[in-house]
């Protein structure tokens, strides 16, 4: 394969969408199914295409690069001749995400057909899918800050347009604008941290930038500056992987269609996050990995609080997603980069798979309601399901599997990339004594077992909250269940490593080598052969420490909500302001409503005050002197000027009356008369 | 035959005399023909008088290739306002049931 | 007398003759007619000018074009059989009058002044270069002229349809 076809496939894999994307816009209406199926082909040959990119590129060591010189600017103050440049940049990071985005995509898509079956935008829907699709492959194949910067804000708007997919409902397009503004206050960093690379290295190429800085040219001459830069774009990230403290707005976004949770909020958009750390790793510094792995610790414990108490079966595995974002953040923070993004490829699969398997039950809780003629219950709550394996056994299966993956469950394929992480984790306390991070994953790993068995249980296993409802509960139909099954497949662990129990010696983990870091050694992370050693010295006691840990939270929840030996409800007493904290998210919004929302309120109540009083009693005063001399100066008006106004008007009048049989209305005599000034003028001057 | 010099060898001059006569011809269009639509024609042939000066000047002149730039957007000036004045010309029409220029005197009001 | 000044003569009182007669005929389907052989003969002055592309341009838009759009107007704007619109003239003796001292101003203008000569050779104007210009000298006003059609298919279609759209019970 050379490379050329290689940069030609992935145009054709990027644009592929998009075109689906034009098509459905202009002709969807038209098209049978609503053109569906032009969506889902275009992606399908998307995902083809991925696949040969991938395995080409795996092939060989080097990574392709073309490029387009698309503005030119002769000279720029400051900066000089400048050329900025688009480009394709595909090594094995790139090709591998291509393959996520396009199979979790194709999956959504063809689950979308049965889902979101009688919508009344449903050609708008798969329109919109493709547009995201396009926007993601855009980030992953870009070569450059600039053009990463444009996808990611259309990621942001296609993911606006699809929370807001239901825009009749106020909630959904409340999440939606709030998606998209919470996501803006990251981007603004992101941007001032391209721009200071910018302004320095007169270039946007991920290449040259990291050719720069490891020539030892440092933006303005400063280590702190690049650790600026490099925390100002791990901003970007922040925002679009619902980092704390931007985590607020994903799991409003779960008031969209539950296909578009799984693609956007679980496998993709959320997932750019960690690939841009990913592609930014070589030129940040010890400083910014360390913001970004506490950044991602407290993430993770964050999210996994909130997730126990949630009673809403999206709303959970929403705070799941954020918290095992936080865990790829923390794991590419501490250096363990192939552990992080392999944490998020095999996340994607399981993810995915669990919101497209809560929307298979949200979707056969809904029929059932619709059945009963029932309106009021809550299809997503999980305290109205139970009981539902024996009715949707593919479903449940799928589920169980992805939730052995999700809990670290050897066998699995989230067992070898959160073995990875831990292990990661723990060897670089080891190293430098931040021993908090290790404990906050270990914690997070009991508990993410906890609650999404608690999940499992209360939703598939026990007593159902209503017999006549499960009595007519069906499974969903083909379209919904062969999707999990693919994605069931994939969460198992031989489609990354053959051995079960160590990932490290897995392709995929061989092909996501660590980059090299560009920065100066005194500043730079701890290095990759270190880090691997202190791993392999902690590793066994980690998986053991992981096993243990992630049964015990799965036999805790066993204990507490099928045998119902422990009582919740007891245990929710006991903790007392600490669950009421969890249960109402630990009122982040309600203090962000407060403090920012009320501030600015304020704020402007404080300036209109001060327009009123301050301003306006100048205006006041200054009005009752300019009123007192105008009285005088009235009188005098009236005495004097009247007198001479009142004769020229008179005049004025006299002669207009006289000259107003000119104006006869007639356009071609006002034309007529223009024509003969100039003639007059031209006349004039050649007396002259 | 025997023919004045200035006669035998069209130049510049000859060119404009050419465009100063259909000016006036246009112009003459405009002031006197009543009907809107011959109003229009009047000013095809004004702008059609201008550009042939352009482009005289550029041949002859020292405009250079810029005559003849300045002429393409001349024509396509005049293709908007045919189009515009043609809607106007309609909209008149709709509403005073006449193109006549004549009857057209609400600028007395 | 070479071919050139044939040509030049020939053409110059096509012109002039079909715009005298556009202007002085009565049938405005007549005038339209003129109209379309000075606008032709103007083209044939700009191929004898070495303008190769703006005759071509010209024979587009103004024949092709803005004289289809002028007869339309001709036929939306008449009630009854449109060949034999009979137009008015107003004022034709003081106006001809009128015009007449204008255009001698004009010629004499024209033909005292001492013009600057700075002859183009034929291989001087080529598509390619023209095209050269376009992109960058006169990119800006290239790119309002682009808007400015929009705007005015925009106008125009807007200008036309509203009446339609304002009765009621047509949607």
């Amino acid at each position: 394969m050379g490379m050329d076809s290689l940069i030609l496939f992935s145009l054709f894999a990027l644009f592929l969408p998009l075109a689906g994307f034009v098509v459905l816009i202009f002709f969807g209406n038209r098209l049978p199914r609503e053109g569906d199926w032009v969506a889902t082909g275009a992606v399908a040959v998307s995902f083809v295409l991925s696949l040969i990119i991938m395995f080409s590129k795996l092939a060989t060591p080097d990574s392709v690069t073309a490029t387009w010189a698309w503005v030119q600017m002769g000279n720029v103050p400051v900066l000089g001749g400048l050329t900025i440049e688009l480009g394709i940049l595909i090594d094995n990071l790139s090709s591998i995400m291509l393959v996520v985005v396009t199979l979790i995509s194709l999956l959504v898509h063809v689950y979308s057909m049965g889902y979101m079956q009688g919508d009344s935008r449903y050609g708008r829907y798969f329109a919109y899918l493709g547009f995201f699709t396009f926007s993601m492959l855009g980030i992953v194949i870009t070569h450059n800050l600039l053009m990463m910067y444009m996808f990611w804000e259309l990621v942001g708007l296609s993911s606006y347009l699809l929370i807001g997919h239901y825009y009749e409902k106020k909630s959904a397009s409340n999440a939606a604008i709030k998606a998209f503004v919470v996501n803006r206050i990251g981007d603004a960093g992101m941007f001032i941290g391209i721009m200071i690379l910018f302004v320095h290295f007169a270039t946007f190429s991920f290449d040259a930038i990291f050719g720069a800085v490891a020539a030892g040219d440092l933006p303005f001459a400063s280590q702190a500056w690049l650790t600026a830069a490099g925390v100002l774009i791990f901003c970007g990230a922040i925002g679009k992987s619902a980092q704390f403290p931007l985590h607020v707005w994903l799991p409003d976004a779960m008031e969209g269609p539950t296909p578009v949770s799984a693609l956007i909020h679980a496998a993709t958009m959320v997932a750019a996050g960690v690939f841009l750390v990913a592609r930014m790793f070589p030129i940040l510094t010890a400083d910014a990995l360390l913001v970004i792995a506490y950044i991602g610790a407290a993430t993770a414990l964050l999210a996994a609080t909130v997730a126990i108490t949630q009673y809403d079966i999206k709303k959970v595995l929403a705070w799941s997603t954020i918290s095992q974002l936080g865990y790829m953040i923390l794991a590419l923070g501490v250096g363990a980069y192939a552990a992080g993004f392999m944490h998020l490829v095999t996340h994607a699969a399981f993810k995915a798979g669990l919101f497209l398997g809560s929307g298979a039950v949200i979707y056969a809780m809904h029929a059932a309601l619709h059945k009963q003629h029932d309106h009021q219950t809550d299809a997503q709550d999980i305290r109205n399901m139970g009981g539902l394996r024996g009715k949707m056994p593919v479903t449940y299966w799928t589920f169980l599997i992805f939730t052995l993956a999700i809990s670290g469950i050897p066998l699995t394929s989230g067992f070898l990339s959160k073995d990875e992480i831990l292990a990661g984790t723990l060897a670089f306390s080891t190293l430098n004594g931040h021993f908090l991070l290790p404990l906050t994953a270990f914690l997070v790993a009991g508990m993410t077992a906890f609650y999404m068995f608690r999940l499992v249980i209360l939703t598939f296993h026990g007593k159902p909250s209503d017999k006549d409802r499960l009595s007519i509960i069906r499974e969903a139909p083909g379209v919904m269940t062969v999707p999990l099954i693919v994605l069931a497949t994939l969460s198992l662990f031989f489609f990354y490593s053959f051995n079960p129990l160590g990932a490290s010696s897995g392709w995929l983990y061989q092909a996501l080598e660590r980059p090299a870091s560009v920065v100066p050694e005194a500043i730079g992370p701890i290095a990759a052969s270190v880090l691997y050693q202190a791993v392999s010295s902690v590793h066994t006691l980690v998986m053991i420490l992981s096993i243990v840990i992630a049964v015990s939270g799965l036999a805790f929840a066993w204990l507490v909500y099928e045998k119902r030996s422990i009582s919740a409800d007891k245990m929710a007493a006991a903790m007392g302001p600490l669950y009421r904290g969890s249960y109402n998210k630990w009122y982040f919004d309600e203090m962000y409503q407060a403090v920012i929302v009320n501030g600015t309120l304020a704020l402007t109540h404080i300036s209109n005050w001060f327009d009123n009083r301050i301003i306006d009693g100048i205006v006041n005063g200054a009005a009752t002197v300019t009123q007192g001399i105008s009285k005088i100066s009235g009188w005098i008006d009236y005495m004097f000027i009247d007198g001479l106004v009142n004769f020229l008007a008179n005049f004025t009048g006299a002669i207009g009356m006289r000259l107003r049989k000119i104006q006869t209305g007639k356009v071609q005599n006002y034309l007529v008369f223009a024509v003969f000034g100039f003639l007059v003028i031209v006349f004039f001057f050649m007396a002259i | 035959m025997v023919f004045p010099e200035w006669l035998a060898e069209p130049g510049l001059n000859h060119f404009l005399v050419v465009s100063a006569i259909l000016f006036s011809l246009g112009l003459l269009a405009v002031i006197s023909r009543r009907n809107i639509i011959m109003v229009l024609m009047g000013i095809e042939l004004i702008l059609n008088s201008a550009n042939l000066n352009f482009v005289a000047f550029s041949r002859y002149g020292a405009l250079s290739l810029e005559g003849h730039m300045i002429a393409l957007f001349v024509i396509i000036i005049a293709a908007a306002e045919a189009a515009i004045a043609l809607a106007i010309a309609l909209n008149i029409y709709n509403r005073f049931g006449s193109v006549d220029v004549e009857q057209i005197s609400e600028l007395k009001e | 007398m070479d071919l050139f000044a044939i040509a030049f003569y020939v053409f110059a009182i096509l012109i002039v003759g079909s715009a005298a007669l556009m202007v002085f005929s009565k049938n405005i389907v007549h005038s339209a007619f003129a109209l379309m052989f000075t606008l032709a003969g103007v083209a044939v002055f700009y191929a004898l000018l070495h303008a190769g592309f703006v005759a071509v341009t010209q024979l587009l838009v103004y024949v092709g074009g803005i004289l289809v759009l002028l007869l339309f107007g001709v036929m939306l704007t008449t009630r009854g059989s449109f060949m034999d619109v009979k137009t008015r003239s107003v004022n034709l003796l003081p106006s001809t009058f009128f015009v007449a001292i204008v255009g001698g101003l004009l010629i004499f203008v024209f033909v005292s002044t001492d013009w600057i000569l700075l002859p183009l050779t034929e291989d001087q104007v080529s598509l390619p270069g023209l095209g050269e210009l376009l992109m960058t000298d006169f990119m800006l006003p290239f790119q309002v002229a682009g808007v400015l059609l929009l705007l005015s298919i925009i106008g125009a279609v807007l200008m036309a349809v509203r009446k339609k759209t304002l009765k009621p019970g047509t949607q």
